[in-house]
C-alpha cells in the first residue's frame, strides 16, 4: 500500500538521518521531502504542509541543531512538536453554562456523523452525571428524527421534536424552554447536513445561534475528509463561528491529516474522536497520537 | 519558443492543483511525468498546451469500461450497492430506483441495512417517494435474509431491477466485510450472473483513503462501478483519477445533490476539465 511504503520511507529516512553524525542542510532538506510526501498522503491540505515545512526548516537548519552531538533526534523531534502544536493540547470538554440548561450544537457536511456523536456525546455527558436533551434539528433528511429517537430510546435519553413541519430555529427554542421543566441540564442539538457553500441552510444556523446562543457549536468532521477539509472549517468558522472540532470515523485506517488543516485554519480545539458506530465510541483527543499518525509512525 | 515558458514554476503550479484537488502524490507525479515527455516529444509546444494535455491524460485514465449498465435479458438485474459510512449509498440508490423506474422499468429495492438506526425506515421514505417496492425486514435481523427475500420477490413480481442497499461499513472491518460476500452470494445462489454490477460509492470530500476503500471493497466483492456522491459542494474528486489509474475501476455516476433528479451518468471529460475549473 501506498501509505505503509510511505511510512516505511520515512522511517529510513529518519533512521539514515540518526546513523549520521553530522547533518548538512541538504540531509535536512532531503528528509523534510519525504515529511512532506506524508503529510500529502495523509490528506494534510497542501497549503498546510507547505507553511508547515517552511516552518520546520526555519528550526532545524539552524546551527543549533546541525552542530549538535545528535541532530537526527533534533530534527525528528522538531516535526514531531512542530505536528503536535499545531494540533493543540487535549481540551475533550464541552464548557457548562453557569446557568442551565447548556446548549450545544453539531453542525457539519452530509454524512459526517453528526447524528450519531449527538448520540454519543449525550452518552458521554450522561455517564458525567449530566441529563441531557437531544434537540432533532435535522427537518430534511428522510427519517432523520427517527434515527435520533432510536438513538435516544437505546440511551434511555429523551428526544425533544415538533416533526419535520416547523423551522429548525422554532425547534430549538421550544426545547430550550422545555429542558428546564423536563429538569434537563444539557440539550445536544442535531442539525441537518449542509454544504457551506448552500447560503441558505447556513443562514439558518445563523438563525438558530442567535436565537438560542449556544454555548459549544461544534463541526464534525470526517476523518476520511481530504483537500476541501480547510475550505469547509473556514466556511463555518467565518460564518458561524465555531467552538470546538469533533473527528469521526477514525476506527478505520484513514491518517486523518484533515485533522491538522482543519486545526490549522480555524485555530479551534478537537474535542474528541469517534471511534466506531456504537454509541460509546466516543473518545478524547490525543494530539499527540494524531501527530504519529499522520505522519504513519 | 514555449519550451522556455514552460518552467518549474508553471509545473509547480499544475502540481499544485492536482494535489488539492485530491489526485495525490503518485498519480500527481505520473502526470507530471507525462507532460515532461509531451513538451520533449514536441505535443506540447507552450503554456497554453498545457491542460488541454492534461485533461486528455486524465480522461484517458478515467474512460475504461465507464457507461451506464445495461439491463440483463433475462430480468431481474440486481445491483448491490456498497461503501464505508455517509458517503451517500442509500440516497444513491433512491436517485438510481427513480432513473430506472424513469426508464419505464419495475423496480424494487432491498433494506439490508438492518443495523444503522432507522435505515430501513429512510429507504422506506425513499421508496414511498419514486413509487417503488421496499423489501425489509426488522433492524437487527440478517441482512442476506433480506437479500434472499428480495430476490424472490423480484423474481415473483417480474421485476426488471433489484437494488440492494447495505450498511456502511468502513473497509477494514474483516467480519463486516465477510457479511457483504455473503450478501453477494446469496443473490448469485438464486440468480445466476447476480449480482450483475456491483457499485462501490464514494464520497468526493474523501482524500487518499478512497483508494484504499476501492482496493479492500474489490478485493471483497467485484466492484464494477464507482459512484462519486456530493460533486455539487467545493471538493473536486480527484481521488478517482488515481483510482482509475491505479485500479482501473470505472465511474459510472455522480451526485450532485440530495434530491431525487441529483445523478448524472458519470463524464470523464467534464470531469477532467472541472478539476481545472476555477485556476
Ligand atoms: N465507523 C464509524 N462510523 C461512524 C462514526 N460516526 C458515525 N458513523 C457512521 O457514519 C454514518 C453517518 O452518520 P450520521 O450520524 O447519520 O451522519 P450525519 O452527519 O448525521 O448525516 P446527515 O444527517 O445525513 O448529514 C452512519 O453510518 C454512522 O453509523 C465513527 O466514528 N466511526
Ligand atoms: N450534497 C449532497 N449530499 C448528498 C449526496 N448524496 C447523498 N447526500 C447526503 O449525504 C448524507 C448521507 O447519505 P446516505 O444516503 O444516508 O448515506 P449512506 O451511505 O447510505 O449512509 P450509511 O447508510 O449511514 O452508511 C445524507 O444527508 C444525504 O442527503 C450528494 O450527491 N450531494
Ligand atoms: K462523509
Ligand atoms: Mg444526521
Ligand atoms: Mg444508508
Amino acid at each position: 500500500m501506498v501509505f505503509e511504503s510511505l511510512a516505511d520511507k520515512l522511517q529510513q529516512t529518519f533512521k539514515k538521518l540518526r546513523g549520521r553524525g553530522k547533518l548538512s542542510e541538504g540531509d535536512v532538506a532531503d528528509a523534510l521531502k519525504e515529511v512532506r510526501l506524508a503529510l500529502l498522503e495523509a490528506d494534510v491540505n497542501f497549503k498546510v504542509v507547505k507553511d508547515l515545512i517552511a516552518k520546520i526548516k526555519e528550526r532545524a537548519i539552524g546551527q543549533e541543531v546541525l552542530e549538535s552531538l545528535t541532530p537526527a533526534q533534533h530534527v525528528i523531534k522538531i516535526v514531531n512538536e512542530e505536528l503536535a502544536n499545531l494540533m493543540g493540547g487535549t481540551q475533550s470538554r464541552i464548557v457548562i453554562a453557569s446557568k442551565p440548561p447548556t446548549v450545544v450544537m453539531l453542525v457539519g457536511l452530509q454524512g459526517a456523523g453528526k447524528t450519531t456523536t449527538a448520540g454519543k456525546l449525550a452518552n458521554h455527558l450522561k455517564r458525567q452525571g449530566k441529563r441531557p436533551l437531544l434537540v432533532a434539528g435535522d427537518i430534511y433528511r428522510p427519517a432523520a428524527i427517527k434515527q435520533l429517537q432510536v438513538l435516544g430510546e437505546q440511551l434511555d435519553i429523551p428526544v425533544f421534536t415538533l416533526g419535520d413541519k416547523e423551522r429548525p430555529v422554532d425547534i430549538a427554542k421550544k426545547a430550550v424552554e422545555q429542558a428546564l421543566s423536563m429538569a434537563r441540564d444539557i440539550i445536544i442539538i442535531d442539525t441537518a447536513g449542509r454544504l457551506h457553500i448552500n447560503e441558505e441552510l447556513m443562514q439558518e444556523l445563523k438563525s438558530i445561534k442567535q436565537t438560542v446562543r449556544p454555548h459549544e457549536i461544534l463541526l464534525v468532521v470526517d476523518a476520511m475528509t481530504g483537500q476541501d477539509a480547510v475550505t469547509v472549517a473556514e466556511a463555518f468558522n467565518n460564518d458561524l463561528g465555531i467552538d470546538g472540532i469533533i473527528l469521526t470515523k477514525l476506527d478505520g485506517d484513514a491518517r486523518g491529516g484533515a485533522a491538522l488543516s482543519v486545526k490549522a485554519v480555524t485555530g479551534k480545539p478537537i474535542k474528541f474522536a469517534g471511534m466506531g458506530e456504537k454509541l460509546d465510541a466516543l473518545e478524547p483527543f490525543h494530539p499527540d497520537r494524531m501527530a504519529s499518525r499522520i505522519l504513519g509512525m | 519558443v514555449g519550451y522556455a515558458k514552460i518552467d518549474d514554476e508553471l509545473l509547480d503550479d499544475l502540481e499544485a492543483v492536482l494535489l488539492s484537488a485530491d489526485v495525490g502524490v503518485p498519480t500527481t507525479s505520473v502526470l507530471l511525468n507525462d507532460i515532461r515527455k509531451g513538451i520533449k516529444g514536441k505535443e506540447i509546444n507552450s503554456p497554453d498546451d498545457l491542460r488541454p494535455f492534461l485533461r486528455t491524460k486524465i480522461s484517458d485514465m478515467l474512460q475504461n469500461g465507464s457507461g451506464v449498465l445495461t439491463l440483463t435479458e433475462q430480468p431481474p438485474t440486481v445491483i448491490l450497492v456498497v461503501g464505508v459510512n455517509g458517503v451517500g449509498k442509500t440516497t444513491t440508490i433512491g436517485k438510481l430506483a427513480n432513473y430506472y423506474r424513469q426508464e419505464g422499468h419495475n423496480v424494487i429495492v432491498a433494506a439490508a441495512d438492518t443495523f444503522r438506526a432507522a435505515a430501513i425506515d429512510q429507504l422506506e421514505i425513499w421508496g414511498n417517494r419514486v413509487g417503488v417496492d421496499v423489501i425489509k425486514h426488522s433492524e437487527g435481523s440478517d441482512p442476506a435474509a433480506v437479500a434472499f427475500d428480495a430476490v424472490q420477490a423480484a423474481k415473483a413480481r417480474k421485476a426488471d431491477v433489484l437494488i440492494i442497499d447495505t450498511a456502511g461499513r468502513l473497509h477494514t472491518k474483516t467480519n463486516l466485510m465477510e457479511e457483504l460476500k455473503k450478501i453477494s452470494r446469496v443473490a448469485n445462489r438464486e440468480i445466476p450472473g447476480a449480482p450483475h454490477e456491483t457499485l462501490l460509492v464514494l464520497d468526493a470530500t474523501t482524500g487518499q483513503n478512497a483508494i484504499s476503500q476501492a482496493k479492500f471493497f474489490s478485493d471483497t466483492v467485484f466492484v464494477s462501478g464507482v459512484v462519486l456522491t456530493k460533486l455539487d459542494g467545493t471538493a473536486k474528486g480527484g481521488v478517482i483519477v488515481a483510482i482509475g489509474n491505479e485500479l482501473g475501476i470505472p465511474v459510472k455516476w455522480v451526485g450532485v445533490g440530495e434530491g431525487v433528479n441529483d445523478l448524472r451518468p458519470f463524464a470523464a471529460a467534464e470531469f477532467a476539465a472541472a478539476l481545472f475549473a476555477d485556476k
